[in-house]
């Protein structure tokens, strides 16, 4: 395939990623101000971290006037899946861009972005990813400007709705790899058993949902890797 | 709840989060060329976004029915191999529909 990814292809398939987080973000906006926070803080928020656990994660500390070390470590834990999507990322972007590309698309690398990114077939480039990256964090911080703002004119059966939407995303982006491949399907309905497994089992419910994802995550990829290592051949 | 901790809290927050997505992207500069890791990365994006769905969708919109209606329209549409932007806006209208009926 010739065909390169442009800026406008970025912009096209982070629109399910911007309708997304605008509504997560209202709900965080919402919640922001509940908490006692001034209404400067909640788009600031937005605007230096672009996450969404860690960000709701972040109000309780903040309300609870945690110490820095704290939330420093706290917010590291719940964010450490990121490790994991930006070692897989590192391969899937051109080796010889520049420093400060690098650090948009770090900064940009939310599990939406990682999951639209790795789901493309065309190799990525920069153009491309900034133009996921910019749809993406419009449409989070003008979320989070609304819910700070306007919180309580958005009605809640809507945005509850809307809380699906990321949801039904990640599983259009996985089922149809999924189908042609046996490997993938066996990976993914193996992380689910045991994504499943730890939210319903005493004790193990209580880990934090950023290490069942690395849990799950990484254990059903090394299991996979293990089962059906990919041939040399298959990927050039 | 003064502005000078809430500043300093929220670079800290903002690093905490930055920290993770940077380094693996700053520091591997070239292919990984070991087979068995090769193939992990594969598999990885299924493995993490398979976690992340399951079983949280069905909580997603606060109701289990609503979820659950959603998550099997998601998944027949997805199946179906289309796009991101039908399958996100058909589940949101599905729960929408559930949400007046019930």
């Amino acid at each position: 395939m010739n065909k390169h990814l442009s800026f406008k292809d970025g912009i096209i398939d982070a629109l399910p990623i911007c309708l997304g987080y605008i509504s997560v973000a209202i709900a965080f906006g919402v919640l922001a101000v509940q908490n006692g926070l001034p209404l400067w803080a909640p788009p600031l928020i937005s605007v230096t971290s672009l996450s969404g656990t860690g960000q709701f994660a972040a109000l309780d500390l903040l309300k609870a006037t945690a110490s820095y070390i704290e939330i420093f470590c706290a917010i590291l834990v719940i964010n450490a899946r990121y490790f994991l999507m930006s070692v897989s990322l590192s391969q899937l972007i051109p080796p010889d861009l520049k420093w400060w590309q690098k650090c948009i698309i770090a900064f940009g690398n939310t599990d939406e972005v990682f999951a639209v990114a790795t789901g493309k077939k065309l190799s990525l480039n920069f153009k491309y990813m900034s133009g996921l990256i910019l749809c993406a964090f419009f449409g989070w911080t003008t979320g989070t400007v609304i819910g700070t703002f306007a919180g309580s004119i958005v009605p809640e059966v809507l945005s509850s709705a809307f809380g699906i939407s990321l949801y039904a995303m990640f599983l259009a982006i996985i089922i149809p790899p999924a189908i042609e491949s046996n490997p993938i399907t066996f990976t993914i309905i193996l992380s689910a058993v045991l994504s499943i497994a730890f939210y319903y089992t005493p004790y193990l419910n209580r880990l934090s949902s950023g290490w069942v994802i690395i849990i799950c995550g990484l254990g059903a990829s090394v299991i996979s890797a293990i089962k059906f290592p990919v041939r040399e051949a298959d990927d050039e | 709840m003064n502005n000078n901790y809430l500043i300093i809290a929220i670079i800290t927050i903002s690093l905490a989060t930055y920290m993770p997505r940077f380094l693996p992207i700053a520091l591997i500069k070239s292919k990984i060329k070991n087979n068995f890791i090769k193939s992990m990365l594969i598999y990885m994006p299924y493995g993490v976004l398979s976690a992340m769905i399951f079983p949280a969708i069905i909580y997603s919109t606060g109701k289990i029915a609503t979820g659950i209606a959603g998550s099997v329209v998601a998944i027949f549409l997805s199946y179906k191999k289309k796009g991101l932007l039908t399958v996100a806006i058909t589940s949101i209208l599905t729960v929408l529909l559930f949400e007046v009926i019930m």
